[in-house]
């Protein structure tokens, strides 16, 4: 059972935690006009890093998104970290 | 045979235990196990093996033990499958115990003919017969004849203990000498200290080979370590099996209740992990080594200073190491007659083995054990013959590294050790003593307190010295002919290794599976190493290069019930109850779970047809009153809130007066309908949105989810109110007329409360929203209040109506009304394929501008298609009742093809027929057409329609 | 004499056993082959076999990286079924099931195909609703299937907990009563042993680390024992594939979980058929040694490391329990886990990849042991002919841009 840092909460068991996707990904802007294959892609499909991987959690106890560097092998995890720019 | 001694033992003689043993009563002492005590009472024969129904007696004695896998049935209740060396005998408790695998019993096995022809049967077998005519004509009789123990049907679940977490700075597993010694310098330097021993009391391999330990006698250096510990804070706890390391320093433990208390899982989070779990002794691999009177050296020794028990009065000792010394002398002592067969030449423990009256065999080893149902002799290499009633067999030892592999670690082979020992170390994992390879004592308390020094450390480089116990190889060569047995458990022999290698199933993996070889209960504890080595030897490797199997939890068999713990009944997966339950069932309501909430399925007694009717009617009728409080009820505030609830939802919001409602859909990304329901806008930067009931949870994250990612959340704020509010739905013709003798505050006229428009007023003192809506199709209102005056609500609404009319209404009559105005439930009359034109919401998906969720996806080839699933209505031809789930069909040139399907079915008392809602390819498009459905075989006949068979128009909603 | 049976196994047992031959070679990996498969598991050996069997392609080589067998071919929990709900899934897993019946005789190698019906329960009416729509549906898709009453359910499976006091009580549920479950290593192997005598290279301890690429199109592999050339490639590495596709320049609509299996300690029968519960979504049967196998819900964190998590263990333990409590008298044995490619609609991919040259056989999921036939039939007619065969053609990456998707648990709300 692994332990998952929130910025916000602080270390809690991975069952607290939801995964949301891998980062970066962006939503294709455009609507209708977006390409087939673009929004195919942005809907479906994954890099699938083995090894370390950034990606977009939520802690569910308090709703925040944040951002979690870990090793999909190791399973070593870094602290989370908050998407919004500190102040804002 | 073996017996007990008339002193001796840690145990209590003062305290007899009954017991019995395949119906014979037997009886041993307090502080026995079942195994110790068995063997005190003579008895050799423990049970039958698992494929050849050879006789087996005990062999180990510990949690290693292939051979004593008992039946146990205590104070009534059965353990299948215990065994017998980890069972202890409890004062006050029934205890019987059956053999497995035999029948009648251990003695008298009627399949022990099986053997004769178990040349015919040799590893993987199965693989190369039975092919004709099919297997499944001989499986019952295989599955008959496999298996161990027999489940007790009527066994009935017991409270359970509820699972316990705990957490320390350095986690100790094994209380032998290193874990001790561990224990204390850890808790001593300030950590907190856990430290688990699976047997009752501590001490380990001390308990029964003694000695001095940093000066001291065994015994009292444990008394004082182990007080040493409770000083310094530590705490120890026995009967505890850590059997499993998970991610992150958890692992779980068993804790085995004692007199009849159920067992317990702990969740420990530690740490350090300091694995100071011994090492287990390998046996000797000769022929017929399978015979009761066979055991391993180690327990022995064990039986002799735990139980008082001597296992033989001539007793054979072979070994390639000097541990088995001190056993032969212990048993030369207790008064056995002893002959150490050694297969090194000059063994440095000669002289003192002779001194002690052992007659020392050097550079000899035993081939084969004589005797039909249990030893009689040994053969040797030389030929020689030596008469004995018990074989004691040391072959090495395997350090127990298990916890270490399973949080990642590596073995390496180790040739002067003849092990495989830990290798890289694992980061907060410190393997410690014989665990590590690490055979002298006084090494290994040392280590283990340098283990501990520096936290986390995954230990200093192991202090290994092969001239602790100075092995020489002594691998399964199967030179001597016979059968000779590696997996006692499994039945697996030298032979049957060598069949393997031949047929090049040469990896260890595919070794373990073709032969079933460390595949028992015993997971392989005293069998890997020689089935490893035994495959070595057969592919011209070495041990390192065949390498081991992957060690996985549990390190020993662990009851369901201790893992389950309190889950089970209705705390598994609890369902939700309403603020009005009580009020419900005091109104006869028959409850039912519907999207994880207990609510009223309908009520009043008799037949819920009749009811359902009759609630219907009153809705229809006059008035009826439904609890609507598990709706969903999630707010969304903030000055972006309009431009949000826009891009969330495939209607379009921004456009909606604060005051009125909405009905629309929530797409998924994918374009599917993932709810619909009613939003409200509160004031200019605020919504409700109502969702359904099972999809509150997901509405919120996904809310949320958005607002982060796509919006500024400064801007917005997501709140979910569902469990605040109580909402009752009033509805019926007389809606009104009830309405307004609830004294709300608040203007109800249809001036200022038109259908889809709510105002805020106060009810009794406190606040309360009246909407317009409507899920019948009736003049409707819906009344929240907080939670805490529903009660209220609902008794002023049941009085107020009496005299018109008023029922109450459950769910199966809600979703029948429903049905007849053609509305759906997502996920019932939706499946996941199912987008808004499909259910002829076609407007937003051509007109919006704007993007929205799912909003692409609704233009995929897919979703254009001209055959897309399509809500429909269907009326029965011949007057009875469509089933649901029946599929219209069409004929693709003989060949039925699936059209879609009856999605909801409802008697229709309003209309005096059944009504039906489906999906259908072009439905839309087929109304009046007649259809072909099939339901379980039978062909039925319908009609197509629109969704909506009740008031089309919708005049009944200001009615 | 190279045949199995009882009259070699009589042979054989005279003579001390000295005639069996390997089962397979351990060949040198050959420079080329016409048709390399990346994947050493059930669904790439039976690709092999096929090729050579069907298609007479015998230059044909399976490249595995550690044991054949020892991906999620040897960790399933190995039951087989066609009960599905689309007729495209049906298609294909009936095809399967169909192959699965003449096998042991095919290869000459028991598979231990035991048809011994699954038994899928339900709880409430709305569930038992669905049950009637799946089993039409698979009436009506040409194969076998009944809805039971709570009655039938406690016939087959008598020590289900039904009674209306339960936390999920059985009102009835469906049933296959061809499904059943097989030998899952013995699949891998009777496939390999086949594959091998037509003449197919299998090459274990091999790991494919990237594509030759050539001219826009994949030439063959790269692998920890050299490069290896092919007219085709085929891409059988289960959730490998998704980390195989990056080196090819292509990323698949995949995620990688842990699914977990577990085993009590073996016991006389107590359980003839296949039990799922659309309650606890736990399914469990007894194998032929007497273990009771069982899994339930996914360890929704996307992982390598092919190890499972006590939170679901807890989970799915104490589903079990609920469905049989007399089980709560058993202890668990041994647990594992696979590291499972799930596609977005837990339906598998088969087809050709964005790189010519390069075909797909992945996404598996939860659920493609039973479809190893057909998997192997389907993507050897693919790299044999360069097309489709019309039963995987609904099965090809494309449905995904054309939000094609086969959907499972969208249309019968039962996943894998
Ligand atoms: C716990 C569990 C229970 C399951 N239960 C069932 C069930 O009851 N019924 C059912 O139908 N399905 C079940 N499944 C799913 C089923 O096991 C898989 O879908 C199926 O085995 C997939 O077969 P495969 O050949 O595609 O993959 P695999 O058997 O995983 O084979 C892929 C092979 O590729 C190899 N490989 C990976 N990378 C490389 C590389 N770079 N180079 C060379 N080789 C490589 C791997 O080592 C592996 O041997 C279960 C799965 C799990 C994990
Ligand atoms: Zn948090």
């Amino acid at each position: 059972m692994q332990i998952f840092t929130c910025p916000f909460c602080g270390a809690r068991d991975e069952t607290e935690f939801r995964f949301m996707g891998e980062a970066g990904k962006q939503r294709p802007e455009g609507g209708r006009a977006v390409g087939e294959a673009e929004w195919a892609a942005y809907l479906y499909l994954q890099r699938n890093e083995k090894g370390p991987v950034r990606e977009i959690w939520m802690h569910q106890p308090c709703g925040e998104l944040f951002l979690l560097a870990r090793d999909n092998v190791t399973h070593a995890a870094e602290p989370g970290v908050g998407l919004r720019p500190e102040g804002a | 045979m073996a017996r007990r001694l008339p002193q001796g033992g840690r145990i209590d003689r003062a305290r007899p235990i009954p017991f019995s043993f395949d119906g014979k009563a037997l009886s041993g002492f307090a502080g026995d196990t079942l195994a110790s005590a068995l063997l005190a009472n003579g008895v050799s024969t423990v049970g039958r093996s698992f494929k050849y129904h050879r006789p087996r007696g005990v062999f180990g004695h510990w949690t290693e033990e292939p051979n004593a896998i008992l039946d146990v049935t205590r104070d009534g209740r059965r353990e299948p499958d215990a065994r017998a060396t980890t069972v202890y005998l409890e004062e006050g408790r029934t205890l019987a115990a059956a053999s497995v695998n035999a029948a009648p019993d251990a003695e008298r096995d009627r399949l022990a003919v099986i053997d004769a022809f178990a040349r015919f049967l040799p590893a993987g077998f199965y693989y190369k017969t039975f092919l004709w005519p099919r297997w499944g004509l001989f499986e019952p009789a295989i599955r008959a004849m496999a298996g161990l123990g027999r489940l007790d049907p009527g066994w009935l679940p017991a409270a359970p203990a509820a699972p316990c977490n705990r957490a320390c700075d350095v986690l100790v597993v094994g209380a032998g000498p290193a874990g001790l010694a561990a224990a204390r310098s850890a808790a001593e330097g300030g950590r907190s200290v856990l430290l688990v021993d699976d047997r009752r009391e501590p001490g380990g391999v001390l308990l029964w080979r003694g000695g001095e330990v940093e000066g001291q006698a065994a015994e009292a250096w444990i008394a004082d370590t182990l007080a040493a510990i409770a000083r310094a804070g530590g705490t120890v706890m026995s009967d505890t099996t850590a059997y499993g390391v998970y991610d992150h320093g958890l692992v779980c433990a068993l804790q085995r209740g004692a007199e009849g208390a159920p067992d317990r899982l702990w969740r420990i989070r530690a740490g350090h992990i300091v694995v100071a779990a011994g090492a287990i002794e390998r046996p000797l691999v000769f022929a017929d080594n399978d015979l009761p009177g066979v055991l391993s050296a180690e327990a022995g020794l064990a039986y002799l200073r735990q139980y008082g028990v001597l296992v033989g009065e001539r007793v054979v000792v072979a070994a390639n190491n000097d541990a088995a010394y001190p056993v032969a002398l212990a048993l030369r002592e207790a008064g056995a007659h002893v002959s150490l067969v050694d297969n090194r030449p000059a063994p440095r423990l000669r002289r003192l083995a002779e001194d002690g009256g052992v007659a020392v065999l050097a550079g000899e080893r035993v081939v084969r054990a004589e005797g039909r149902r249990a030893v009689r002799a040994a053969t040797l290499a030389s030929g020689a013959r030596i008469e004995a009633d018990a074989l004691l067999v040391s072959g090495g030892f395997t350090p127990t590294a298990h916890l270490y592999c399973q949080a990642k670690g590596k073995l390496a082979w180790d040739d002067a050790l003849l092990a495989f020992v830990p290798g890289a170390p694992v980061e907060g994992v410190s393997v410690v003593g014989a665990a590590n390879g690490v055979f002298g004592l006084a090494a290994a308390v040392a280590e283990a307190r340098a283990a501990v020094a520096v936290p986390k450390s995954g230990g200093a480089p192991a202090a290994r010295d092969p001239a602790a116990l100075d092995a020489a190889p002594a691998w399964p060569n199967g030179d001597a002919g016979g059968r000779a047995w590696i997996d006692l458990q499994s039945d697996v022999t030298v032979k049957d290794v060598g069949i393997a290698a031949r047929e090049n199933y040469a990896s260890v993996e595919h070794l373990k599976r073709y032969t079933t070889l460390g595949m028992a209960t015993d997971q392989g504890k005293t069998s890997n190493v020689n089935g490893i080595a035994a495959l070595a030897a057969a592919t011209g490797r070495a041990p390192g290069e065949v390498g081991t199997t992957t060690y996985r939890p549990p390190y020993v068999p662990v009851p369901f019930s201790a893992i389950a713990g309190l889950r089970g009944g209705e705390r598994m997966n609890p369902v939700r109850r309403l603020p009005l339950e009580a009020r419900h069932r005091a109104l006869g309501a028959t409850l039912g779970e519907y999207g994880g909430w207990l609510r009223p399925a309908y009520y009043g007694p008799g037949d819920m047809t009749e009811a359902v009717a009759r609630e219907i009617r009153a809705a229809r009728e006059a008035v009826a009153v439904f609890d609507a409080s598990p709706l969903g009820k999630i707010e969304v505030i903030g000055p972006d809130a309009a431009r949000f609830m826009d891009f969330q939802s495939y209607m379009t919001l921004s456009t909606l007066a604060p005051g009125r409602m909405r009905y629309g859909f929530m797409l998924e990304e994918t374009g599917i309908v993932f709810d619909d329901g009613v939003v409200s806008r509160l004031d200019e930067n605020r919504f409700r949105v109502s969702c359904s009931t099972s999809h509150v949870a997901a509405m919120h994250a996904r809310f949320e989810t958005w607002r982060q990612d796509q919006f500024d959340p400064a801007r917005l704020f997501i709140h979910n109110a569902t469990t605040h509010w109580a909402t009752l739905a009033v509805s019926g013709p007389l809606s009104r007329l009830l309405m307004e003798r609830l004294s709300i505050v608040a203007d109800l006229s249809d001036a200022a409360l038109p259908h889809m428009a709510f105002v805020e007023g106060r009810f009794a003192g406190g606040p309360a929203t009246v909407a317009r809506v409507s899920f019948t199709g009736e003049r409707g209102y819906e009344v929240s209040v907080p939670a805490a005056r529903a009660a209220e609500l609902h008794e002023r609404l049941l009085a107020a109506g009496r005299d018109l009319g008023v029922a109450p209404l459950g769910i199966e009559a809600l979703m029948a009304l429903r049905a007849e105005k053609g509305f759906v439930v997502v996920g019932l009359d939706t499946d996941g394929t199912t987008m808004p034109h499909d259910l002829g919401f076609g407007g937003p998906r051509l007109k919006r501008t704007g993007d929205f969720v799912g909003k692409r996806s609704l233009f995929t080839q897919a979703a254009e298609a001209a055959d897309r699933k399509q809500l429909v209505g269907l009326d029965t031809v011949d007057g009875a009742p469509l089933p649901r789930g029946a599929h219209v069909v069409a004929r693709d040139g003989g060949r039925l093809r699936s059209e879609g399907f009856v999605t909801s079915s409802y008697a229709s008392p309003a209309l005096r027929r059944p009504v039906a809602l489906g999906l259908v390819a072009r439905g839309a498009a087929r109304h009046g057409e007649e259809v072909t459905l099939r339901h379980l075989g039978r062909e039925l006949r319908a009609r197509l329609r629109p969704p909506c068979a009740y008031d089309a128009k919708g005049d009944r909603l200001n009615a | 004499m190279t045949g199995y049976g009882a009259a070699r196994l009589l042979r054989e047992g005279l003579r001390g056993h000295r005639g069996w031959t390997p089962a397979w070679r351990s060949p040198e990996p050959k420079p080329d082959y016409d048709v390399v498969i990346v994947g050493g598991g059930g669904h790439g050996l039976a690709t092999a076999y096929y090729l050579a069997r069907v298609h007479g392609v015998r230059r044909v080589a399976v490249v595995e990286k550690g044991w054949i067998g020892g991906g999620n071919t040897g960790r399933n929990t190995t039951v087989v079924r066609s009960s599905y709900f689309y007729p495209e899934s049906v298609a294909l897993y009936d095809l399967a099931l169909r192959l699965y019946e003449g096998l042991s005789r095919e290869l000459d190698f028991n598979i231990m195909l035991s048809q011994r019906g699954i038994l899928t329960v339900a709880h409430t009416e709305m569930e038992m609703d669905v049950c009637a729509r799946i089993v039409n549906a698979m009436q009506i898709n040409g194969t076998d299937a009944e809805l039971f009453d709570a009655e039938r359910v406690r016939r087959v499976a008598p020590l289900l907990a039904t009674s209306p006091g339960s936390r999920y009580p059985v009102l009835g549920g469906f049933w296959q009563g061809r499904a059943g479950v097989a030998r899952h290593d013995a699949v891998a192997w009777g496939y390999a042993r086949a594959a091998d005598r037509l003449g197919v290279d299998i090459i274990q301890n091999c790991e494919v680390l990237d594509f030759i690429v050539e001219n826009g199109a994949c030439a063959g592999v790269v692998t920890a024992r050299g490069p290896i050339r092919a007219g085709r490639v085929g891409l059988a590495a289960a959730s490998h594939s998704a980390v195989l596709a990056a080196k090819a320049g292509f990323e698949l609509p995949l995620h990688v979980y842990t699914l977990q299996a577990m085993v009590s300690e073996p016991i006389k029968p107590a359980l003839d058929t296949v039990v799922l519960s659309l309650g606890t979504g736990v399914y469990v049967s007894q194998s032929d040694k007497g273990e009771l196998v069982f899994g339930g819900g996914i360890d929704r964190v996307t992982s390598f490391a092919q190890r499972g998590n006590p939170p679901v263990q807890e989970a799915v333990i104490s589903g079990l329990l609920e469905m049989f409590p007399a089980f709560g008298q058993l202890k668990l044995m041994r647990q594992w886990a696979g590291i499972v490619d799930v596609a977005p609609d837990s339906s598998p991919i088969i087809g050709p990849s964005p790189l010519p040259g390069l075909f797909l056989n992945c996404g598996w999921g939860t659920g493609g042991f039973k479809a190893i036939p057909a998997g192997g039939f389907l993507m050897a007619h693919l790299l044999a002919r360069g097309e489709h065969h019309e039963i995987s053609r609904p099965f090809d990456l494309d449905r995904f841009a054309r939000g094609a998707l086969i959907d499972e648990a969208a249309g019968s709300g039962i996943a894998h």
